[in-house]
């Protein structure tokens, strides 16, 4: 028995964690590479709808962004909760819009500007009305590619 | 002689590693960015007075009404947003040729020969006051229609997805169900 039981009254030897640091920086670097920052903060609640067609936002740079919802709490007070415009980092009028995709082409490289895509992050529950000026103003713009942000519907038919 | 430098213990390496992992895990958001993807139409020039376009044809259009109250009427029917997919399908593609759905003119199209091209036009109108949700629903479900008629004639033809063929047979296919959906500005009537 004891053939293969040398040490018997040991015990066992601790587990070596020498390997730890490199598991967690795999870990690391896989979340660092896949995570994506939010450039604004947000100040309108926005729920997006839900919708089955969907096409992903390929290239993130590419896009602008457009939030409208109501404001949220901390801001109810000066601007209302009826729905707003969000550009940025502040709220905006609908007239706004043009000098906002100006920005954002000439942020942009020349050669990128005709693929730009603004993705409209509007809330369910907020009328047409407001969307409606948004589009004029975007056609005005011609921003002309839009993409109607919402999320994968849950429901299975 | 060199002196031997004392090892540097590495052993807070990894709670230094941990500590940046929690950051990333916590202000990671993983979720791909998606939506309906639309194409506005572009302004018109502004010397354009008078609307020299040809009228359409009852027949060829289909009207799609929601108001306020976010109900639906579509071709002079309350409809549920249920019912808007397959009313749809039935509009753009015709199958029986009969008189009260839309035109269609012969065309040649690569991979397909001489085909019948539905002059169908989807017209969309919503009130002021509708809800933007009820809105996407809408437009999903007419995307959805268009999508599933290209579907279906993919693998009719080619016995494949749409997704999987290639882009001169998808642009066949396109040809033959062209996405036309066009949207009047809104009316305000009742709502805000």
């Amino acid at each position: 028995m004891s053939k293969f039981r040398k040490n018997d009254s040991n015990e066992l030897p601790p587990i070596s964690t020498a390997s730890l640091p490199d598991i967690v920086f795999m870990l690391l670097f896989f979340f660092m590479v896949s995570t994506t920052m939010r450039e604004v903060t947000l100040m309108v609640q926005v729920h997006i709808p839900e919708a089955t067609e969907l096409s992903k936002l390929e290239k993130k740079s590419l896009v602008s962004y457009i939030y409208v919802g109501t404001p949220i709490k901390q801001y109810q007070g000066i601007f209302g909760s009826e729905p707003r415009i969000q550009l940025n980092d502040q709220f905006a009028q609908a007239s706004d819009i043009i000098d906002y995709i100006t920005a954002e082409r000439e942020a942009r490289d020349e050669a990128e500007v005709p693929m730009m895509i603004t993705s409209l992050k509007v809330d369910e529950f907020t009328k047409m009305g407001i969307v409606t000026d948004i589009k004029q103003e975007l056609r005005r713009a011609s921003a002309l590619h839009i993409n109607y942000s919402s999320r994968k519907s849950s429901a299975v038919e | 002689m060199a002196r031997k430098v004392p090892e540097i213990p590495a052993s807070s390496l990894a709670d230094i590693a941990f500590m940046l992992l929690i950051f990333f895990l916590v202000t990671t958001t993983m979720d791909v960015d998606s939506g309906l993807e639309r194409r506005l139409p572009p302004m018109p020039p502004e010397d354009q007075i008078d609307d020299d376009t040809p009228p359409i044809k009852e027949r060829n259009v289909f009207v799609v009404l929601v108001n306020a109250q976010d109900q639906l009427l579509v071709e002079g029917d309350w409809t549920d947003v249920k019912d808007l997919r397959d009313k749809a399908k039935e509009f753009m593609a015709n199958p029986n040729n009969s008189e009260n759905l839309p035109e269609k003119t012969m065309k040649q199209v690569p991979y397909f020969g001489e085909v019948g091209i539905t002059k169908g036009v989807i017209s969309l109108r919503n009130d002021v006051g509708t809800s933007y949700g009820t809105y996407i629903a809408v437009q999903n479900e007419l995307v959805a229609a268009i999508n599933e008629l290209r579907e279906e004639t993919a693998n009719q033809k080619f016995g494949k997805s749409f997704d999987r063929l290639e882009s001169d047979q998808q642009d066949a296919i396109k040809e033959i169900y062209p996405s036309k959906i066009s949207e009047a500005e809104p009316k305000k009537v009742g709502g805000r």
